[in-house]
């Protein structure tokens, strides 16, 4: 089959413009007779992947359940044999990033609901994370996944604290962006919790506290439950361990946090990896959503072992194009949405970890910056009149800063 | 097995394997343990029937956690079919009543179009382990407060609608139902042909043995008339009169309920398959819970709940998000992105993009 589609595939070029016609911003440089034969091609990956969906996918999501609850029935029992320590928070650190990423995430984006199977349905599942998967699912698959860094509709664009975009007007407030970075970083669970809460509406008296009741109920009451099991249950079953089990979830819950924290800003966040306005979105066809979709994600490359570990969000922009896909078909699709990115003269932003990360890192550091002194409350016509007005940085360049194709 | 269950259905064994539940870890070990969800092995496989569509009585041995069954009942019954698809659908139990965790027997028709009961006929061996719900379903014995024991008792049943009627001659007989206080049992059946009668050998030996029971089979292939009023009136003259549990193919159940007139004697319990509709829009929307209908426009059918008035929930309105996700209970929905169909009954569709083939009834 592989080497069929590639033949195929190698054959093909991408439409050149009809006449007249002008790509739909500088951020989508593509015009609509060409956006639609795009979106038809990444249709009929979608297709062709789901008509092969069957055993192999449902033993490879059985496997890594299994593997899961084996590592955390380890990671509890270890507790038992103080000298094992660091193995017991090691094992519980595997399963809680298992749990979250390739089992949490992608069966609550409805992955496996083909499957029939309860213990794998988006609308039962629930995640070993402090945030309820009901209120996960609204911010994550329905704002996040069909706004996708359309700036002032997707809230994962800096999550509400940070300032990750031009687009967004710098305040004083932001001069602790990387501070705010690193807080999210480690309380990343409890972060994710209250992201519904739109707290930054509600400063801004956008919208009232009442609205958030129900979801304070629901918050609170997974909090407690996972409270209650990491905090005070098994660190109490290790009796007179009770001080260092008690630590030992702290720090496996620790661990996934900043795990899952720096997967998710390689995502979206590194240099070249384009926002969109809400006029650019305006009207949007099939084909120019997959376009914003993919121009908005950004890949990882690694091992077999670390996609897994990623839940094989280091797709990312695979998985943009096709959140309820089952994840272990990304790398084999990958191949294909790159072989398209490369005929219809597209960015395809991936890179190594480290080299993500720095680029991320960056962009955290530069925009608690203002952009120009203009930008800064009272200093703009001191700085207007002395000519030094300074452009920190390019807005929405349309090179990669850090040039990213690899 | 008490105490064990006692604790693993305990709230601090709850709280320890939260968020997933106990099962999801007990499964893993052992899929014959469970706390809560009802899980059974297929311990027997017995042929009924040959020929088109062939019968088999599976006997199985349920979980500690069966809380038995009442005679009539049936259960949900979920197997992986091919291609790793989980698909449920519901028997009615031909055994008599089953008490806890007690082995109990599901007599399935492979049906062409039947997923599940063509593979538990063709595929289940012994060492299956399948899926199943509670027993559920008001069309039994014991419910009915019109049946004091010494009444005289009717079953007019066709096809593989005999079940529930077997399940409850079952259990009277044994029980100590014998007859001999005046209370009569009259089983009506009908069947396409010889070749199709389940049961045949046991029907028999109720209609020899001095038990008051008396055993009317007709037969399609051999121009027997059917349960008509007529009919009715002369195998059991005061047959408005007398409790009545039918259950058999929609023909059969319109006579039979023509005949009864409204009694209130008659209970009636009827199948729900699929219906495979080709086509595009025709035929009507039915949204359940609103209780309202409206032709079929072809579009998906969040799109028609709108239109009819309603405001499901919804979310990206383009199959990505699932906020959606709602029950059809009846009908075939064409998957607008990948144009596959589904007819399968009580299935989670996402309604923005599933457009109704013909008739199409949704909780909404």
């Amino acid at each position: 089959m592989t080497a069929l589609s590639t033949e195929q595939t190698h054959d093909r070029t991408a439409p050149a413009p009809e006449p007249g016609e002008q790509p739909v911003s500088d951020n989508l440089p593509l015009t609509p007779s060409q956006l639609k034969a795009f979106g038809e091609e990444m249709d009929a990956i979608r297709q062709r992947i789901i008509a092969s969906l069957g055993e192999e996918d449902a033993d490879y999501i059985h496997r890594v359940v299994k593997a899961q609850r084996a590592f955390e029935v380890a990671g509890r029992a270890l507790f038992y044999v103080p000298p094992a320590w660091p193995l017991a928070v090691a094992a519980l650190s595997v399963s809680k990033i298992l749990d979250n990423m390739e089992i949490g995430h992608n069966v609550m984006h409805g992955q496996y609901d083909w499957m029939g199977e309860p213990g794998l349905s988006s609308r039962m599942y629930e995640w070993d994370n402090v945030c309820p998967s009901e209120q996960w699912k609204y911010s994550h698959n329905y704002i996040h996944h069909t706004f996708t860094n359309i700036v002032g509709k997707d809230r994962d664009i800096g999550y509400g604290i940070l300032r990750m975009d031009a687009d967004q007007k710098w305040h004083p407030y932001y001069l602790g962006n990387p501070v705010y970075a690193f807080l999210l970083m480690v309380f990343f669970e409890w972060g994710v919790a209250m992201h519904d809460l739109e707290v930054e509406n509600i400063v801004a008296g956008k919208r009232k506290i009442s609205e958030n009741a129900a979801l304070h109920r629901g918050i609170m009451r997974k909090v407690k439950r996972q409270a209650l099991k990491d905090y005070l249950l098994f660190p109490a079953l290790t009796g007179p361990l009770f001080p260092l089990t008690l630590a030992g979830n702290a720090t496996a819950n620790l661990v996934r946090n900043i795990w899952a924290f720096n997967i998710i800003f390689c995502g979206h966040f590194p240099a070249g990896v384009a926002t969109f306005s809400v006029e650019e979105t305006e009207n949007e066809s099939r084909g120019q959503w997959y376009l914003r979709q993919l121009l908005g994600s950004a890949n990882i490359t690694g091992g077999k072992l670390f996609h897994l570990m990623t839940g094989n969000l280091s797709h990312q922009i695979e998985h943009h194009l096709f959140p309820d896909l089952p994840a272990r078909r990304y790398p084999e699709v990958a191949a294909e949405v790159q072989e398209i990115c490369e005929r219809y003269g597209l960015e395809y932003h991936t890179g190594p970890l480290g080299k993500q990360l720095f680029s991320v890192a960056a962009k955290i550091c530069r925009f608690a910056l203002p952009d120009r002194a203009s930008d800064v409350p009272g200093l703009s016509t001191l700085a207007g009149a002395a000519g030094l007005v300074t452009r920190f940085v390019s807005r929405r360049p349309s090179v990669a800063v850090v040039p990213d194709a690899a | 097995m008490g105490l064990a269950t006692t604790i693993l259905q305990s709230r601090a064994v709850a709280a320890l394997a939260s968020p997933h539940g106990v099962d999801r870890y007990l499964e893993l070990v052992n899929p014959m343990w469970a706390a809560t969800e009802v899980r059974a092995r297929v311990v027997d496989v017995h042929r009924e029937t040959t020929g088109e569509h062939p019968v088999a009585t599976i006997t199985l041995q349920p979980t500690s956690t069966w809380r038995g069954h009442r005679a009539g009942q049936y259960v949900q019954v979920g197997v992986e079919v091919p291609g790793a698809r989980r698909t449920t659908r519901c028997f009615t139990i031909s055994s008599a009543a089953s008490a806890p965790g007690e082995r109990f027997t599901l007599t399935v028709r492979a049906h062409s179009e039947g997923l599940v009961s063509k593979f538990l006929v063709e595929r289940a061996e012994p060492g299956l382990v399948v899926h199943l719900s509670q027993a559920q379903g008001d069309f039994t014995l014991v419910e009915s407060p019109a049946t004091p024991t010494n009444n005289h008792l009717l079953f007019i049943t066709g096809g593989s609608g005999i079940t529930p009627a077997m399940s409850m001659v079952r259990t009277l007989l044994r029980d100590g139902y014998d007859g001999h206080v005046g209370r009569r049992v009259t089983f009506l059946h009908y069947a396409r042909g010889p070749e199709d009668q389940v049961f045949a050998d046991e029907l028999a030996s109720w209609a020899d043995a001095d038990n008051g029971v008396r055993v009317v089979l007709r037969h399609e292939s051999a121009g027997d008339p059917r349960f008509s009023a007529i009919d009715l009136a002369r195998l059991v003259p005061d047959f408005r009169e007398v409790d009545t549990w039918v259950c058999g193919p929609a023909g059969l159940m319109e006579l039979v309920e023509l005949a009864y007139d409204g009694s209130p004697r008659l209970r009636t319990e009827r199948f729900k398959p699929p219906v495979v509709k080709a086509g595009s829009a025709e035929g009507d929307v039915v949204f359940s819970r609103a209780g309202t209908q409206a032709a079929n426009s072809g579009a998906p059918l969040l799109e028609q709940a709108e239109a009819a008035g309603l405001t499901p929930e919804f979310g990206c309105r383009m199959g990505i998000c699932f906020s959606c996700t709602a029950r059809k209970s009846e009908g075939t929905v064409r998957n607008v992105l990948t144009g596959e169909e589904s007819s399968l009954p009580d299935e989670e569709i996402r309604i923005c993009v599933s457009a109704p083939v013909g008739d199409c009834v949704v909780d909404l």
